[in-house]
């Protein structure tokens, strides 16, 4: 394994971790959605119990997602999580108030009331999903930040911080720029079309499935209009190459002929789009039919990560600055050591046993599907 | 700009504080519980008696209160190291991300998948498979505390790297020392025994609610007898590690350890103080170097300098500030060489540069040693909080002691021993002071818990990373009010959820276990 393998891989890793990352955002989505989904307390209580037994898979990906960005890319992590204070802040504020929501809302002693934490988790699920959206844009968008890996040795140097942010708004800034605005949404529609087709699938109540597929159509357009209108836009902007030298360049069409060239990541992103469109096509049409999540999980995955990879390979700077094109991140410029990386790459074998016992479990929790006896008899937020 | 810089230290590191301290309060209490429900549902799996059942559903559904604010206040802090420390992220990122990525891969997962199973797999799972479930519950939440304190102790004594000055950071060299350091394993066993106390004693202290109300009084009996043993047995482990954590502290940390006994001038023979003016005579040295006549150094030999009874000397710090910034200015010669040899293409001049690169490199080696004191501003930001180290280290030794009489006591009783004093005597209808003793002493305990990262994280000041980065050269390029804003929200949100959260769990131990079976 040579050193320049060890950083596509690792590249790779993390990319699958944010295409499954956006997968398992089904959870925030239909909590958006809970109370045009669920409209009264019965079936409230069955979409937040739904997306109740699997929220824990969502918070430990997004937090593993940030571990092994750490672990590979520490540049990034330093850079971008210091730089776009505000952003990050913003999205774990949200998270955090996930994490205690399902937990109190119907307890006996909870002095906040139930629709205080229905409220943070439909917070969470429309600003979550948006936030981390706007922060995939920024890989092709840019941010405006400098790294300066000389600054921790200058003695002239005001503050010995090697990377900051180039304005005073540290991250916020992003949500300026409307390509930016438009991946997010996009993002946010998407979570709440897999919550739909997710909450379709795992609760057995008529009246939630059926109004299942008018929220279904409600996210699914907007979700595909935007989404194909960013797709268009990234195909036909400008992108961010790195030359033999390590030089970074703006290149016209970069993505389009990062997929041209890496034709295998343009085949799963058409498989990726045709598998999410089946899936939300099918259960439109059929009356009966369910099973939307699986094809447009799926897809979902495939679609991401093929973005991902394009943003990351193909001497791509995946985290490109505005401020100072020299600056920007690359696949090469940011990753650990060659020791870290291999040793890493031994620990990353284990993923398959770990997505291997999650498949298991979450196929025996599912064994049978959730309805308002199990609620009134078994633990039940 | 300068004093915006210690107003960003100062706010960066009041924040950490807040969000470990808050997330310290629940990660023991899960740990405890893991271990006590865990045994509880081993007792239903080979009895088949739904006492059992009954008696571990209870303790799951407070662990379950407890387990979603730690998970809450957990991800915070992960982050925090990429928010409020972005130099440090970068410097040490290729050693410390490590532990991070792989308590994520190998630990979390395990955790969030199998408590799902443990809350919602009840009458959907085998009794084995959920058995198994609630067992990977525990075992996941502590092999998480295995990866964040393997980090943390490479924070305190850090081993198996090296400086790349072409990176400008560290980087490993040996996973082994990193992963098994000698500091790491015992600090894992500290803390982790540690946490079964608390475990322990909240347990007793809810079953003695439930004796003194005169309610569910077998489950309460049955359900004291392990917490007391779990809490013992975990309190005498906790005493035995400490001994050996104090003497990774004399070896890696002396300063801390002479902040932690207040002892300005230290030498052999040392006793421990037990409040200012009393002391056991020889204990100290006997603490550090398992030796009565021990040579223990205090804060004043450390800044002046001292010499070991081996020979070795150490030197001052100011010393040590002086080669540190030979460090600094040698590495900053270093990559101006290695720039200016990228411009220049004359073989002569090439050899001149990559000579002058050998000579600036040896200088770096020779000092890197004290590469952080290059940072240094004045050796009196060399020495931690004396009052803060030699208290909470009082409160943590002192109601550990107190906790290992009581758990003592209480198993001791759980069982009529001795035979004597509980012939005519019940533990259902004891006086109510006796019940209120472990109501007392379950808030004691705690303090007594985060009096402990008191010591180790205070104790360490003003490092990040022993000896080779300070906070002041750690913190990201933030305005102090950014962090200052975000401070006070965690603090509001931290609180108003405490708040809940024992308001939920005190409601739900008063609704008690339930006819749910």
């Amino acid at each position: 394994m040579t050193y320049i393998f060890l950083q596509h891989y690792w590249w790779f890793v993390v990319s699958l971790l944010g295409a499954i990352l956006v997968f398992l955002m089904f959870v925030q989505g239909a909590n958006s959605l809970v109370n045009s989904l669920g409209r009264t307390d019965g079936g409230r209580r069955l979409v937040i119990n739904s997306t109740g037994r699997k929220w824990e898979f969502t918070f430990t990906t997004l937090v593993t997602f940030g571990g092994a960005f750490f672990a590979s890319f520490p540049l990034f992590y330093s850079t971008s999580f210091g730089g776009a204070y505000w952003l990050w802040m913003a999205i774990l504020l949200t998270f955090v108030l996930q994490a205690v929501s399902y937990e109190f809302q119907n307890k006996l002693g909870n002095i906040l009331g139930p629709s205080t934490f229905r409220f943070f988790l439909v917070l969470n699920g429309i600003v979550g999903p948006l936030l981390l959206g706007c922060a995939v844009a920024t890989f092709f968008e840019g941010s405006n930040f400098i790294v300066e890996k000389d600054n921790l040795i200058d003695a002239r140097a005001l503050t010995p911080v090697i990377s900051r942010w180039a304005n005073a708004s540290h991250g916020l800034d992003a949500l300026l720029n409307p390509h930016v605005l438009v991946m997010g949404l996009a993002v946010m529609f998407l979570a709440r079309t897999l919550g739909v087709l997710y909450v379709m699938n795992n609760v057995e109540d008529v009246e939630v499935r059926s109004r299942g597929r008018g929220r279904l159509i409600g996210a699914a357009v907007p979700f595909l209009l935007l989404f194909v209108y960013y797709l268009v836009h990234l195909l036909l902007k400008d992108g961010y190459a790195v030359g033999a030298d390590g030089e970074v360049v703006t290149e016209p069409y970069k993505y389009l002929n990062n997929f041209l060239t890496m034709w295998p990541l343009a085949a799963g992103l058409l498989a990726g789009v045709v598998c999410v469109l089946y899936g939300i096509g099918r259960t439109i049409l059929a009356k009966d039919w369910r099973y939307g999540i699986w094809p447009a999980g799926a897809g979902t995955v495939l679609t991401v990560l093929a973005l991902l990879l394009c943003a990351g390979w193909g001497q791509t700077a995946y985290y490109p600055s505005t401020a100072d094109l020299q600056s920007s991140l690359t696949i090469a410029n940011s990753c650990s050591s060659e020791f870290t990386l291999r040793t890493m790459f031994y620990v990353s074998l284990l993923l398959p046993f770990v997505l291997a016992y999650i498949a298991y479990c979450w196929y025996k929790i599912d064994a049978r599907k959730l309805d308002r006896e199990e609620i009134e008899s078994g633990h039940a937020y | 700009m300068l004093s915006t810089l210690a107003e960003t230290v100062d706010w960066s590191r009041a924040q950490f504080a807040l969000t470990a301290i808050y997330h310290w309060l629940f990660v023991p209490l899960t740990l405890g519980l893991a271990l006590i429900m865990g045994i509880m549902e081993t007792y239903y799996y080979r009895t088949k008696n739904p006492f059992w059942r009954r008696t571990a559903i209870f303790w799951q559904r407070l662990f379950g209160v407890n387990f979603a604010m730690g998970v809450a206040t957990g991800i915070i802090l992960e982050f925090e190291f990429g928010t409020n420390w972005s130099n440090y992220s970068w410097f040490v990122g290729d050693i410390f991300g490590a532990p991070l990525a792989i308590e994520g891969i190998v630990a979390f997962f395990m955790e969030s998948t199998f408590v799902a199973v443990m809350y919602f797999g009840w009458d959907k799972v085998s009794h084995g498979f959920h058995l198994t479930s609630t067992w990977l519950t525990g075992l996941g939440a502590t092999i998480s505390a295995w990866w964040i304190l393997v980090a943390n102790a490479w924070m305190q004594c850090p081993v198996g790297c090296e400086f790349n000055p072409d990176t400008m950071r560290n980087e490993m060299v040996s996973f082994a020392d990193v992963a098994l350091s000698p500091i790491a394993v015992s600090k894992f066993c500290h803390t982790v025994t540690s946490a079964w106390i608390i475990g322990g004693v909240f347990c007793v202290a809810v079953c003695c609610w439930y004796l003194m109300k005169k309610r569910e009084e077998e489950m309460a009996l049955k359900s004291m007898r392990i917490g007391a043993c779990v809490g013992l047995v975990a309190a005498v482990l906790t005493a035995a590690t400490g001994h050996k954590s104090a003497q990774d502290v004399a070896a890696a940390q002396p300063m801390k350890l002479a902040a932690m006994e207040a002892l300005y001038d230290g030498g052999r023979g040392q006793g421990l103080k037990l409040v200012e003016g009393i002391e056991v005579p020889y204990a100290l040295s006997f603490m550090a170097t398992n030796d009565i006549n021990g040579y223990v150094p205090g804060v004043n030999d450390i800044i002046n300098g001292y010499t070991t009874p081996d020979g070795r000397e150490e030197p001052s710090a100011e010393e040590k500030m002086i080669r540190g910034k030979l460090a600094i200015v040698a590495l900053s010669n270093y990559r101006k060489l290695c720039g200016f040899e990228r411009t220049m293409d004359e073989p002569q001049i090439q050899a001149n540069i990559a000579s002058s690169k050998e000579k600036q490199l040896a200088i770096l080696h020779e000092n890197f040693k004290y590469f952080g004191y290059g940072y240094i501003k004045d050796k009196s930001e060399l020495v931690p909080c004396v009052p803060v180290n030699f208290w909470a280290f009082r409160v943590m030794v002192g109601v550990g002691c107190l906790l290992i009489v009581f758990l003592a006591a209480v198993l001791a009783a759980s069982y009529g021993f001795p035979r004597k004093l509980w012939e005519k005597r019940s533990l259902t209808s004891l006086p109510k002071w006796h019940y209120w003793t472990a109501f007392v002493l379950l808030p004691l305990a705690y303090i007594a818990s985060e009096s402990g990262w008191l010591v180790a994280e205070f104790g360490r000041q003003p490092w990040t990373i022993q000896d080779m980065l300070p906070v002041g050269a750690s913190v990201s390029n933030l305005h102090s009010s950014s962090v200052m804003m975000t401070f006070f929200i965690f603090l509001v949100l931290f609180t108003v959820m405490l708040a809940v959260e024992v308001n939920i769990m005190v409601k739900q131990i008063k609704k008690g276990p339930g006819e749910r079976i």
